[in-house]
């Protein structure tokens, strides 16, 4: 099965980047762009072909070591 | 005193930290991020800056999950000591042994610069040679030093008095210009400056030997 692992930065959390994309674009004159956000993605090629079990580990993946928690948020697409 | 300096591939301080150590009175052992165990009798387990595992993923996070990480947080949850010193400091965040996280500094650049930074409380193994509210000068140089941590772990921080170090002039956006915090026993510290860039004659001033002296003085007492 595959996986796609969405990881971003919680909100509350300054996005450094994410502010300096949206200067970016206001310069190169896209107006009205209130706020810019970066994130991953991350493409997973599973053995599991348990849709339910894929899930669950990976949310696991997310735990360990995909996402840190104190400030990110993930979500995971199973396919 | 016998201190371990772990080395990752893309560690590049550890060299500096052992002299450091050494500077001071201490054995020194290296020991290489695929070792499993810390060598029996280590006092201090030093994780230096650098660039572990090309800062893949997020800054430390791989090192982290390295087998020796392992044995060091054992030897921190045996009440052993350990000093994280900025790609350190990422490390031990990311293993759990110290609260928040370090994110990109606020300015997105990396910052190279010797700053003034106030002792928080000379209250602990790392810091009891210096004098409480002293202005030390010790260099920095991370894109990742900008702290970062919730509101009740922040206040957990200051409650506990376990802000070790703040910057005088924030360079990079740390929440409360924090600059290094202590475990919960007080032996595990972390932090973004780097003690080992100012701990000979020759590097400008000693102040950040001064660190590597609190650690034999701890010893000493302890």
């Amino acid at each position: 099965m595959k996986a796609r692992v969405h990881v971003m930065l919680k909100n509350g959390v300054l996005d450094p980047q994410g502010e300096a994309v949206r200067h970016a674009l206001g310069s190169l004159g896209f107006d009205g762009v209130e706020d810019v956000r970066q994130g991953k993605v991350i493409e997973l090629e599973l053995a599991e072909d348990d849709a339910a079990k894929a899930e669950a580990t990976v949310k696991d993946m997310c735990e360990k070591l995909l996402a840190n928690t104190v400030i990110e948020s993930y979500s995971v697409e199973i396919s | 005193m016998h201190a371990a300096v772990i080395v990752f591939p893309g560690s590049n301080c550890e060299r500096d930290l052992k002299v450091a150590f050494e500077n001071a009175g201490a054995k020194v052992s290296m020991v290489w991020h695929k070792d499993t165990e810390i060598p029996a009798g280590v006092d201090v387990i030093g994780v230096p800056g650098g660039f572990s595992f090309g800062d893949y993923l997020r800054c430390g996070a791989i090192a982290a999950n390295s087998p020796i990480c392992r044995s060091v947080k054992a030897h921190a949850d045996k009440g052993g000591y350990v000093l994280g010193v900025c790609n350190g400091f990422q490390v031990l965040t990311e293993t759990g042994l110290l609260p928040g996280i370090l994110l990109r500094n606020a300015g997105l650049k990396y910052i190279c610069k010797a700053v003034d930074l106030r002792v928080e409380t000379s209250d602990s193994p790392f810091t009891n040679r210096y004098q409480d509210g002293a202005t030390i000068t010790i260099p920095i140089a991370h894109n990742e030093g900008n702290y970062f941590a919730d509101e009740a772990t922040l206040a957990r921080l200051n409650g506990d008095n376990r802000v070790a170090f703040r910057y005088v002039d924030n360079p990079n956006g740390a929440q409360e210009s924090i600059a290094g915090i202590l475990s919960e026993n007080r032996r595990v510290l972390g932090m973004m400056p780097h003690p080992e860039r100012m701990a000979d004659p020759v590097h400008g001033n000693t102040e950040g030997a001064t660190l590597f002296k609190s650690l034999i003085n701890e010893m000493a007492v302890a």
